[in-house]
């Protein structure tokens, strides 16, 4: 009997070894992915077992951190919350996290394993793990400027430094207090509930800046404008078009009039000044689908950016002739966030060299050493510094004696144009009011902006770019640069 | 050449060692070592040694110094490792059971209770049995007067669960009584007594059983009124799993009579049968038990099972998804003595799912020295199997070890996500006071048949035709 027994011994060990093999594969190979696995509440107990580092805004914290009861030893705390998080994002208990409080977690924490060395250190000298802070490029008084503008309104405002590419200012509205489910209790619950979409029709956790797409409406004209120089069409934005009033809209019946003002054959600049449908239609239909969309990539449309809170792509979308037309005046199946307007005013602004928007400025850990820095990085030369030479000239019309006069700024030069989007089937819903603007001052700091206002509570009338978004865009302005 | 009288007599350990204090010095450290875990875990959530140190310590040491008195007189030449062993998984079994006691997590559970204190003493009344055992058993061959009787013990033992009125139903699982207060787990107790009736059965039959069969593409195949007996614990399996929903038992039953039937018999045939007969017996039970289902539902996709119970659907259970975050998050070293979270595993993570406390807490390392614990245990169990110089010892040990064997497969391959969960507790270590009595008794029975194994045979009578034959030396 003992050649069997032997044989048993060995399909013993065998199953032993089978156990030794799946657990060295689940503790070890597969060890970190199920440790760091989202749904692992350890995850969050570790995030929340030491006051989280500091999101942090002209030398200011604008986050902290509070003990609490039960499992989690810490919950997050904001100062001024609705105003900051559409740059912070939230950090719940309950809820997980998201933009700058998930994406830089691991500095947050403390857990970076470029920290690695620091926590080693601190392990062996048993200080506590200490969480690092995030640096952000944003600017106190250009963030309440836009809050303050945006208050009581639906809509967002976005400012960029036209130079680096920094954001400034990103207000949404309305907003939300993330410290207001930042717990694991039941009123954290109530909180977060009644946030959701499905409970508060204004949808208020919902990042107007970076995640909705507008029709961008006229201020997309200086895209178009800017094609039309790049490739040719126009040289000289002081010389006639030969543009009829109304245009007939190509393979179609419709034809495409003016609000207001005189357009038949007016200049460039004219056109751009009091912002003449007729002209851009046209030279978006002579310019052709695939230009427009060759020249809206350049200025960044049809790609998501990372700021490195990820901003939805704005498109221009391939289409047949009639929507193109349309499309050239921002009118169409085009849409855009408020960032990727901003870009194309910061681009101009810039002599046309497009730079890719970021909000967060250093990493540090909790001594202050800076772990990584952001360099400003070129995204495109978005249009020749010629071109971007000539668009500074009209958007500048438009302050001095156009649409945007609101906008003016007594000793700094602004350059802006109106919008006034419409939406809706048939055009019925309130129309969306538009301002994108740059301003630069002696000194040679320069900011650009652009603020879009859902139909809000005025007259349907009264919707303008200039009236309601451009007051509010020009005090971002003077507010960024410090007047 | 030169040869002496004595090389050439009769084989056998003549004056072997007892290795009894190796064994008392290997029990040292049984005891140590999980009292070290123990004020591990009291400094580490209490910042504190415990307060139940010295109850904890010296209820262990009594433990373990019972048992080593019982085998130093009782069954001098047994297996010195066999003792530490069972004892050192004991203690970090209560260690681990105790530090989820100071859970807040569980204790904030409806109906919590503190598990260690009673752990304590069902170990306690274990080490009585161990050495009651001891003491009666004098000779195991004695069994083998109760083959039959312990057949009956061994049915009435596993259908007790399905008296109205005496059994009830825990968690899914009817595989419990209750008298007189007590939640009893008779498989537990069933699964030494139907090793007997195998060993007594089988020793008596496995003549027949090899020998009188049919050779068929390569295989013997058994006579067809030989295949009786492999049938009736076949469907007697398959009704466990049916009317008591316990997989773990039926799967523990089956294999220990495969593996005593293919030792008996040397056929590998017997081998094929079992598992051809068992897979057919799952995947037949499977098709309608939707309790079986389900296990294997959780097992291919325990985070969808996961999500299913956190959105409340009924019937599904987060433990599994949340086992396999506590070993992975346990690494390779562990997050340290009461320092994890494995207590977000909920419902029995102090018994089914103790392995993941370990693994969270003492990581990779401390997992794979547990297994190793119990692969020493077995080894040494078939060890003594092969010691064994009558077929009756010889298939009772491999048994005992087999079954073990395959229950700690069983647990901790559930638990792990290696094959699909079935409820059973890992022995020694999980809650569960009939699993730690009745582990005990079966160490103490295997410490039977390895002391009389071991034991050094008369000394030969001084033969006279050697003298006689001696080859004259050059």
């Amino acid at each position: 009997m003992n050649k069997p027994l032997r044989r048993i011994a060995i399909f013993c060990g065998l199953l032993m070894l089978a156990l030794l093999l799946r657990d060295n594969w689940l503790q070890y190979a597969q060890a970190d992915s199920l440790a760091k696995d989202s749904d692992n509440r350890r995850v969050r107990i570790e995030r929340y077992s030491i006051p989280r580092g500091d999101i942090i805004v002209d030398g200011k914290a604008i986050t902290g951190s509070k003990s609490t009861d039960g499992e989690f030893q810490y919950k997050r705390t904001w100062k001024n919350g609705p105003m900051w998080a559409p740059v912070t994002g939230y950090s719940s208990q309950a809820f997980d996290s998201n933009q700058l409080e998930k994406l830089e977690d691991g500095i947050l924490t403390g857990n970076d394993d470029r920290l690695f060395f620091r926590n080693t250190l601190d392990m062996i000298t048993g200080e506590e793990r200490q969480g690092g802070n995030v640096v952000t490029t944003l600017s106190t008084a250009a963030q309440k400027a836009a809050w303050n503008g945006l208050k009581g309104k639906k809509g967002a405002a976005v400012a960029l430094d036209p130079a680096t590419g920094k954001i400034l200012a990103l207000v949404s509205a309305p907003s939300y207090d993330p410290s207001t489910f930042a717990g694991s209790t039941d009123d954290d619950a109530k909180a977060w509930n009644s946030l959701q979409k499905k409970n508060n029709e204004d949808d208020p956790m919902l990042n107007r800046a970076l995640r909705q797409t507008y029709p961008p409406g006229s201020t997309f004209k200086v895209v178009t404008a800017a094609a039309a120089l790049e490739e040719g069409l126009i040289d000289d934005i002081d010389a006639s078009t030969d543009s009829p009033d109304p245009f007939p809209l190509p393979q179609s019946s419709s034809k495409l009039t003016n609000d207001h003002g005189v357009c038949e054959n007016v200049s460039l600049r004219e056109a751009m000044r009091i912002s003449c449908n007729t002209v851009f239609g046209k030279i978006s239909d002579e310019l052709g689908n695939k230009t427009m969309i060759e020249h809206s990539d350049k200025f960044g449309f049809n790609e998501e950016v990372f700021t490195p809170v990820r901003a939805d792509a704005s498109i221009y979308p391939e289409d047949v002739p009639p929507q193109n037309a349309m499309a050239g005046i921002g009118q169409a199946s085009n849409r855009a966030t408020p960032l990727q307007m901003a870009m194309v005013a910061a681009a101009v602004a810039n002599d046309g060299k497009l730079m890719k928007p970021y909000m967060v400025d250093q990493l540090r850990s909790a001594n202050l050493d800076v772990i990584e820095e952001t360099e400003p990085e070129e995204l495109s030369q978005a249009v020749s510094p010629e071109t971007a030479q000539k668009l500074q000239d009209m958007m500048e019309t438009v302050v001095e004696t156009g649409t945007g006069t609101t906008a003016k700024i007594p000793g700094v030069t602004v350059g802006g144009k109106t919008g006034t989007a419409q939406h809706g089937e048939n055009n019925e819903k309130n129309p969306y009011a538009w301002f994108i603007s740059y301003a630069k001052d002696s000194d040679g700091k320069s900011v650009a902006v652009a603020v879009v206002v859902e139909d809000g509570s005025a007259v349907r009338e009264n919707i303008s770019g200039g009236g309601l978004a451009a007051p509010i865009a020009k005090d971002i302005m003077k507010a960024a640069l410090g007047k | 050449m030169s040869s002496s009288t004595h090389q050439t007599s009769t084989i056998g350990a003549v004056g072997a060692p007892s290795r009894r204090n190796t064994e008392l010095a290997l029990l040292v450290f049984a005891v140590v070592i999980p009292v070290f875990a123990y004020i591990n875990v009291g400094l580490a959530i209490d910042g504190s040694i415990p307060a139940g140190l010295a109850t904890y310590g010296l209820s262990l040491g009594a433990m373990a110094a019972l048992g080593h008195l019982a085998v130093r007189k009782l069954a001098p030449y047994a297996d010195p490792l066999l003792l530490p062993l069972a004892t050192l998984l004991n203690g970090l079994g209560l260690v681990a059971i105790w530090r989820l006691d100071q859970s807040e997590r569980l204790q904030a559970r409806p109906n919590f209770v503190e598990a260690a204190p009673n752990q304590l003493l069902y170990s306690g009344l274990g080490i009585v049995l161990f050495a009651v055992v001891m003491f009666l058993l004098k000779d195991h061959r004695v069994l083998q007067r109760y083959t039959y009787i312990s057949m009956l013990v061994a049915l009435v033992l596993l259908l007790l669960p399905l008296v109205p009125g005496l059994g009830v139903n825990l968690f899914g699982a009817k595989i419990w009584i209750r008298v007189a207060g007590f939640t009893i787990q008779p498989a537990e107790f069933a699964k030494i007594v139907i090793a007997v009736f195998f060993a007594g059965y089988l020793m008596v039959k496995r003549d027949a059983l090899a020998l009188a069969s049919r050779r068929f593409l390569g295989l013997y195949l058994p006579r067809g009124r030989d295949l009786g007996p492999i049938l009736v614990v076949w469907a007697v399996s398959i009704l466990i799993l049916v009317f008591e929903t316990d997989l773990g038992t039926s799967l523990l039953f089956f294999g220990m009579f495969v593996i005593m039937l293919y030792v008996a018999t040397e056929r590998t045939s017997w081998i094929v049968f079992g598992l051809l007969m068992s897979a057919a017996g799952a995947v037949t039970v499977a098709t309608f038990e939707s309790h079986v289902q389900q296990r294997v539902q959780a097992w291919l996709d325990p985070m969808r099972e996961w999500e299913l119970s956190r959105q409340g659907v009924v019937g599904h259970t987060e433990q599994s998804q949340e086992a396999l975050w506590a070993f992975g998050s346990g690494g390779t070293l562990g997050s340290g003595w009461g320092q994890g979270h494995s207590d977000l595993i909920g419902f029995a993570a102090n018994s089914d799912f103790i392995l993941a406390t370990f693994a969270e807490e003492i990581g990779l390392t401390g997992v794979m020295a547990i297994l190793l614990l119990y692969v020493l245990i077995v080894q040494r169990g078939i060890r003594t199997a092969l010691a064994a110089r009558d077929p009756f010892g010889k298939l009772l040990a491999v048994g005992l070890s087999g079954a073990f064997a395959l229950q700690v497969f069983v647990v901790a391959g559930g638990v792990m996500g290696l094959i699909p969960l079935t409820g059973m507790t890992l022995p020694f270590v999980a809650a569960g006071g009939s699993a730690v009595i009745a582990n005990w008794a079966l160490i103490g029975v295997l410490l039977r048949i390895s002391d009389t194994a071991r034991r050094p045979a008369p000394a030969p009578a001084p033969n006279p035709d050697a003298e006689m034959t001696q080859v004259v030396r050059p």
